[in-house]
């Protein structure tokens, strides 16, 4: 449910002159909702930038959304590009 | 990519069962950019839950979500902050390791100082998610936000749900 709360959030945002970017962890919701510019990542819920304490890959994770906000041709959605595979989830998890 | 089907059982089929298309907006509206990101204000919304100590809990009771949102000042102390959450289903092990996963000020300022995007906003927004009755949200509380985050001299966001 945080994937469509972010998606409000980003409309109300832009209506205020706020140029937007979300993290989406749930692509079939984000593309119903339909927030102006939108980075899919590849990433279990709770985990938006990647891996706890890996200061270099959500640098990467950043750059790569912060590289939407340019984008007027909205809405806009990205896949992230990332080297390395995200290990498998150790539980179950979900907002 | 998280998948529906990692959720429990009861949270699969309630997200499943659930109209998202019932909230989404007719129009997709679009900001400009007033300058380039390098030299943009950013502010950060999450839906983790976040919160300073001695700020009011979140409503964990809400049977709509919660729909309030605190401010968290740039100057805050990450390590320090609490994670309310109404949602047993996501794994907050890497927010609380980690609060820059959700928060990411010290990951911004890093990019700030290599030229990448312009200073942090005076002011970030948490919300806790599981808003599953968004009406107060989209009337009332995310036009509030986009006010404050305003005053707070934001021209871009970077939004984060957990």
């Amino acid at each position: 449910m945080c994937v469509q709360t972010v998606g409000l959030l980003a409309h109300a945002l832009e209506r205020n002159g706020i140029a937007t970017v979300v993290v989406s962890l749930v692509a079939s919701i984000t593309r119903v909702i339909r927030p102006p510019r939108a980075l899919e990542v590849p990433f279990p819920f709770g985990h938006p930038l990647g891996r706890p304490g890996d200061a270099a890959g959500q640098r990467a994770v950043l750059r790569q959304a912060l590289g939407l906000l340019p984008r007027t041709d909205v809405p806009v959605t990205a896949t992230l590009v990332m080297g390395a595979a995200w290990p498998p989830p150790a539980g179950r998890s979900g907002c | 990519m998280a998948v529906l089907r990692d959720l429990a059982l009861k949270d699969r089929l309630y997200m499943e069962a659930y109209r998202h298309a019932r909230f989404a907006p007719g129009q997709v509206p679009c900001t400009p950019l007033r300058r380039a990101v390098a030299g943009a204000r950013i502010a950060v919304v999450t839906t983790a839950g976040l919160r300073l100590p001695d700020q009011p809990p979140f409503d964990l009771t809400d049977r709509m979500g919660d729909p309030s949102f605190r401010m968290i000042p740039a100057e805050v102390d990450l390590a320090g902050l609490v994670v309310d959450h109404r949602s047993g289903a996501w794994d907050r092990s890497g927010v609380l390791a980690d609060p820059d996963l959700a928060l990411p000020l010290t990951r911004l300022r890093e990019l700030g100082a290599a030229g990448e995007v312009g200073p942090v906003a005076s002011h970030h927004l948490s919300f806790m998610g599981s808003i599953v009755g968004p009406r107060r949200l989209i009337d009332e509380t995310a036009p509030a936000a986009a006010r404050c985050l305003a005053e707070a001299g934001a021209e871009i966001a970077l939004l984060t749900p957990v």
